[in-house]
Formats: C-alpha cells, structure tokens, sequence
C-alpha cells in the first residue's frame, strides 16, 4: 500500500543558504518532517524510543537531606533482554566518608571509583587533609573527559561529607559534572523522580528519608524492566556512610501492597456423580 | 535546548542565559550557571555540550588570568575573544570543541562589546547576538526593539521580552533564566527569572 504522504510537504520556501554543505549550522536548513526510509515502521519507533529512553540499564538516586545524603540503588545487571545479576553492589565505597553509584558499564564504573579513590587517598598523603566533594568528582569528571569519545559508559553520583558539609555531584562519560541537591541516574530515573520529587523534604529524618529513597527505588524497579533485584540504602552523615538496609524489590511489592483475601462470590461446586 | 542571547547598551552589555541541564528527556538540574565570571570585566555565557561547555571556559578563564599574573595587565575583551577563537580554531581539525559562546566584556578605551564566538571558530563583533533554538525568537524581538543607546532598563525589559516569546513559543522552553551584566564596576549577576523554583 502507497502511504499518502502529501500533507506531510512543507509549503515553506526554501530559505537561500545554498547547498547542504557540512559547515553550515544543522538549523538553518528547511524544517520539514522526514519520513524514516524503511518499511519496517514498527521497528523505526521501537528504535526512535530506545534512542529517547535514559540508556543505562539500572537505578541509582542521592539527595541532600537536613541529616546529610541518602544514596540508593537496585542491583540488576541486565544484557539486552537477559538478567544476567541481580547481586550487584552498585554503591561503591570510595572511602569512608564518600560514596559513588553506578550506572553504564559496571567495568568502567568499578575501575573508575577504583582509581578515583587511589587519587583521594594520594591527595590526603599529599596534603595532609582529606580531599572535598568537590575535588573528587571534578578530578573524576577531568578523567572521564580526557577519554571522551572512546566508549566509556559511566553516569555516577559522588556522594560524600566534608568540611563544607553534605556534598553530592553527579558526573557522566561526556564530561559532565553538575552540583546538586536530587539526582537520579539510569534507565528507571525517570520513574525514581516521580516518587522522589513528590515525596521530598529538606526537613527530613533518617527514617523518613530512607523510606522515600527505598520507595522510590521500588516503584522505578516496578516499571523499568531493566532495573530489580534488591534495594539498597545507604546514610553519609558527618561521621562517614552506614548502609541502612537491602530490601528485595519482589518482597518490597507485598509488603507495600499486601495481598487481601477475596471471598469469592461463585464457588465451584463438585459435578454430582 | 539551550538558549544564549546578548546584547549592548550605553557602556554596558548583557548576557543571559537558561539554566536547564538537559539529558535526553530528563532534566537534571534547571539552577544551572552557564555564564561564567571570565575576569573582572567579562562575562562568557556558553551553551553546547556539558562536558565541553565547562572544561573550554574554564581553560579560558585560567588562560587569561595566566595572562595578568604574567604581564601585570588584564586582557581586553577583544583580544580575549581572539584567543577563544584561536583556541577553538586550533581544536576544530583534531577533537572539535562543541561550545558556542557571547563573550561580553567592558574596556576603558573600548566600552562595551559583544562577541559573537560559534562552535567552529568564527568570530564576530556584534550588538546583539544569540544561540540556540531560542535565537529563532529572541533575534527577530532584538532586531525590532534594539537600539544603541539604551539604558539598563530598557534592555531589561527586552530582555524580558526575549524571555516571554521563548516561554510561549518554543515547544521545549526552559524554565529558568539567568541575566548578568558587563560594565565599569564590573561583571555581575543581574538578576533571574524563575518559573519553575526547585521542588
């Protein structure tokens, strides 16, 4: 069947920058709405949605709280459609007051934290104090931008207590490095905001804190196929981290939403011999 | 996507820019700072790839204060902007920088100027300048409304004017915003606009 593409055709004219040469700016051509050149239309919007959604298979969160930074994750390890973990320890302790999570490649993120915290522990050598949130994510964030391009897959959050207080920053494999108070990485982030957003107080305690952090892991493990297994939260306070608890999402689900008895309204009755 | 204008007033510039960090269909953060304190008398408001964005206006920013410390004597805007250029020049045949950047800046002899700096080194001495998908809008309301001579306020409130036409028409607008200003006291934050204040 001929699709009928004739009301797709910009009546625009064409704005004269001359030819599509590659120095121009992608703006300045036509806009006009391209058909995708295939037949396969359901696979180009599978691909067009794999292409928007958030592409590292996990979740991980931290916020900024009055008693310091909730650091939360799922521990599923997914390749493709297959779940190949559902053991990982995706908070990596850096050191005894910092904290990092990992989403991407579990390689690189392990290798990296690794490094990073041979270098915190060289600076704390080197200077005699130890190093800051800040210095520790820019010195991983100037890291990761020196392989730009080549492949690494790392979308961290650094986690910590120093001088200044509560720290979190959250780096990824482009280079990026952003200061914050709320940050959610990985395929089920978008989710673990829902819960997170709506639930969050600055003026929170420990308890109230660590069942938002836990809830939201739990309803991002609901929806986002690749993220399960078992929710773990992590307290840095001003005396370093403590895990608090490692939930399994399949039991969170019926602890959150118990099962109540029906009574059913037909019962089946034995066929009379 | 990210929106960067600018423009100059009698002895005085400015730039201003939105405060989103975007990833994908997320946003991250909508507090933001892409107008970075180049020296005391400059301003660099740069969009394009995070990565990118901070680490070339930080090693612009180191740059030129090496510069002062060496020579006693800050740079010009101009020859600031020169450099910017020639740097991503450089870059742009080996491992381009994506970074486009106003540079704005206030000298003795020179008064107030606006640069016009794109991601693959071209460089322009400009009244008004813009970036991004918010330039569709924000170019055409500055060209209207631009004159020469204008006082803090009038530009201010083409600035706003900029801001208002971006927040109705651009179908993914950002939020937030953040103004700074250029002029003989100096470079500083001016003000922001805030619709959405962090939850």
């Amino acid at each position: 069947m001929k699709l009928d593409t004739s009301g797709l055709e910009t009546t625009m004219p064409v704005i004269g920058f001359g030819s599509n040469s590659e120095m121009l700016d992608g703006f300045s051509s036509v806009p006009s709405f391209d058909l995708p050149r295939t037949t396969d239309f359901d696979g180009f919007q599978k691909k067009a949605v794999e292409m928007v959604k958030p592409a590292k298979g996990t979740t991980t969160l931290a916020f900024i709280f009055k008693e310091g930074v909730m650091v939360a994750a799922d521990s599923r390890a997914s390749m493709g459609g297959y779940i190949s973990s559902q053991s990982v320890k995706k908070i990596i302790e850096i050191n005894p007051y910092m904290l990092g999570t990992m989403a991407g490649g579990a390689a690189d993120c392990q290798f990296w934290h690794r490094n990073l915290g041979i270098k915190c522990r060289l600076h704390e050598l080197a200077n005699k104090r130890r190093i800051s949130v800040s210095g520790a994510s820019k010195l991983l964030a100037n890291m990761l931008y020196s392989y730009r391009g080549m492949g690494l897959s790392v979308g961290t959050m650094i986690a910590g207590w120093d001088e200044t207080g509560p720290g979190l920053y959250y780096v990824d494999n482009e280079g990026g490095r952003l200061k914050g108070d709320r940050f959610s990485v990985g395929s089920g982030s978008p989710y673990a905001y829902g819960v997170l957003d709506s639930g969050y107080k600055f003026d929170m305690s420990v308890e109230e804190a660590s069942e938002l952090a836990r809830r939201s892991i739990y309803h991002a493990t609901f929806r986002d196929g690749a993220s399960g297994g078992v929710a773990s939260v992590y307290h840095v306070g001003p005396q370093g981290w403590t895990k608090l608890s490692g939930d399994d999402v399949g039991e969170l689900h019926y602890h959150y939403y118990p099962v109540t008895p029906v009574t059913a309204e037909h019962v089946m009755e034995e066929a009379a011999e | 996507m990210e929106c960067v204008f600018g423009l100059v007033g009698n002895g005085f510039a400015i730039v201003a820019a939105d405060t989103s960090a975007v990833h994908s269909i997320l946003l991250h953060k909508n507090k933001e700072d892409k107008i970075m304190v180049l020296d005391s008398h400059k301003l660099v408001a740069a969009s394009g790839e995070p990565g990118d964005r901070v680490q070339f206006t930080e090693y612009v920013q180191k740059n030129v204060s090496l510069y002062q410390f060496r020579n006693g004597l800050p740079l010009t805007t101009a020859a600031a902007a020169n450099f910017t250029r020639g740097e991503l020049a450089t870059a742009l045949r080996k491992n381009p920088y994506s970074v486009n950047i106003l540079m704005a800046g206030y000298d003795k002899e020179a008064g107030a100027s606006l640069y016009y700096i794109d991601y693959i080194a071209t460089l322009h001495k400009v009244d008004k300048g813009a970036f991004g998908y918010g330039s569709y809008f924000s170019l055409s309301t500055m060209d209207r409304h631009y004159r020469s001579d204008m006082s803090v306020e009038e530009a201010i409130e083409l600035v706003d004017k900029c801001i208002l036409e971006i927040r109705s028409r651009l179908v993914i607008a950002p939020p937030n915003f953040v103004i700074k200003i250029v002029d003989k006291d100096g470079a500083r934050e001016y003000d922001w606009r805030i619709t959405t204040a962090d939850a």
